[in-house]
């Protein structure tokens, strides 16, 4: 039996376990953007806590990821539901590219346009809106791919506190010793990744504003 | 109504210091005020604190001593103070992500105008500066760097603010686009009369366009002289000055004096 011929077989669960996968990452993502971004935005404004936050962010990253579900495992509420501890995980490691993102993004607008608002009357908030976020959007877009694209790696590890996703093949194929259920959680993985990183890059290309596009005029 | 001298000024800088974030005296003891309509121009060099004094007109930056008043007042909203005076950097400073009908229609966008008389404003304007009504769709790197200039003044003009700085705007200009834009703006100050605050490091520009030329150096008001009587001072900067571009009596002395020394 073959690894393509294991798949058409199994595609009920194939498709079960990518759709459960995607959730995972989906919602990891939406909560890393939803938290990520304002703290972006703070730091860029308040550079004094930059270093704490990004030094924070940092060292999540650097928690292996399988003691990471591990440490969260006791915690109330969240230990009830493996899933709810699993976006936790891949929210916290999410954090990083999306802070760093925003924060990289706002600094590196244009001071002198930055002042030029500022010296016209316009408020920190219409400042922040108008200017500095629509001007750091394609950088902190890209934040957010690389949240995105680590994320679907990553979740494969949730299955190994039962969280689902891919993983379950892989964990299942290590324990059995069998490749072909190794590959029939990796290779899909692995595709969700490469057309997660596709799709954003497509995105961020669509959103990618008319005035960037514009052939500049010879000087 | 009284009426007092101070009516006359439309900014005063009063004993004003400033002591820039990392601790450098940028500015001491300035004593300096705007007459309505006039056109001051700041001229020193790089790090004589033109442009320092500038902004503290607008207050981006706050003395550390000493009363900037504005049209008599110290304090005040902030918002408003700004949105009630042009402010025009070198190369525009125009919202790159804005065409240029939204770069000039910022503060009356954020004033809340009806959309008519904003697109009324912005046609009126395009015309003031000497741009054709179709760049009114384009973006800012779509244009020249003396087109972005014209945007600038657009936008700073918007509101009809009565005051207007402007922070070495025509420095980075080819000779010809900046001779043709100082014109305007002296047939412009003619119509608008302004009270125009104008930094520059140029001595011809400043002779050109100013009511009255403060010198700065080193943190300090030198002197302030009517144009006309600038190339005759003989305050030591005014005539480094004058010696340094080759006008005035002063160049053909110094030649001499440099032949006689050689």
């Amino acid at each position: 039996m073959n690894f393509f011929h294991f798949i058409v077989q199994n595609r009920g669960q194939v498709l079960e376990l990518t759709l459960e996968h995607l959730w995972l990452v989906g919602v990891s993502t939406l909560l890393a953007v939803l938290v990520g971004i304002p703290l972006g935005i703070m730091i860029a404004r308040w550079p004094r806590w930059n270093k704490p936050v990004l030094a924070g962010a940092n060292i999540i990253q650097t928690i292996p990821s399988l003691a990471l579900f591990g440490f969260l495992l006791p915690l109330p509420w969240l230990g009830e539901r493996v899933d709810r501890l699993a976006i936790l995980a891949l929210t916290l490691y999410a954090l990083l590219p999306v802070i760093r993102n925003t924060y990289t993004g706002i600094r590196g607008v244009d001071p002198a346009v930055v002042e030029a608002g500022r010296g016209m009357g316009l408020t920190d908030l219409q400042l922040l809106s108008w200017v500095e976020l629509p001007l750091a959007l394609s950088v902190i877009l890209s934040g957010v791919r690389i949240a995105v694209v680590v994320s679907v790696g990553l979740a494969t590890i949730a299955a190994a506190i039962g969280a689902g996703g891919l993983g379950e093949f892989i964990f299942r194929g290590l324990a059995m010793v069998n490749n072909q259920l190794i590959l029939a959680g990796a290779v899909p993985a692995a595709i969700l990744a490469l057309l997660a990183d596709l799709s954003l890059g497509w995105l961020e290309r669509r959103l990618q504003p008319q005035w960037r596009m514009m052939t500049k005029n010879e000087e | 109504m009284k009426s007092t001298a101070a009516d006359d000024f439309a900014i005063e800088f009063l004993d004003v210091s400033y002591i820039s974030p990392t601790g450098q005296q940028v500015l001491s003891g300035l004593n300096l005020e705007v007459r309505r309509g006039q056109t001051l121009v700041l001229l020193g060099r790089s790090g004589s604190g033109k442009t320092t004094t500038l902004k503290l007109v607008n207050r981006l930056l706050l003395p550390n001593g000493g009363e900037v008043r504005v049209n008599g007042l110290a304090s005040g909203d902030l918002i408003r103070l700004r949105r009630s005076i042009g402010y025009v950097i070198q190369d525009g400073g125009l919202f790159p992500h804005f065409t240029v009908e939204r770069n000039i229609a910022l503060v009356p966008t954020i004033e809340g105008w009806p959309e008519e008389r904003i697109r009324a404003r912005v046609r009126e304007l395009l015309q003031v500066v000497g741009l054709e009504a179709g760049m009114a769709s384009r973006y800012p790197r779509q244009l020249s760097g003396g087109q972005r200039q014209r945007v600038g003044v657009a936008r700073a003009l918007a509101a009809d603010p009565a005051i207007l700085l402007m922070d070495e705007p025509f420095a980075a200009l080819d000779p010809l686009t900046r001779d043709e834009l100082q014109r305007e703006f002296l047939a412009m100050q003619q119509q608008l009369k302004k009270t125009v605050v104008f930094v520059t490091h140029d001595l011809r520009e400043a002779l050109r366009l100013a009511s009255r030329i403060a010198l700065m150096e080193a943190g300090r008001l030198v002197t302030v002289l009517p144009p006309q009587d600038f190339l005759r001072s003989d305050d030591p900067w005014a005539s480094a000055y004058a010696r340094a571009y080759g006008v005035g009596p002063a160049s053909a002395a110094s030649r001499n004096e440099d032949r006689n020394t050689l």
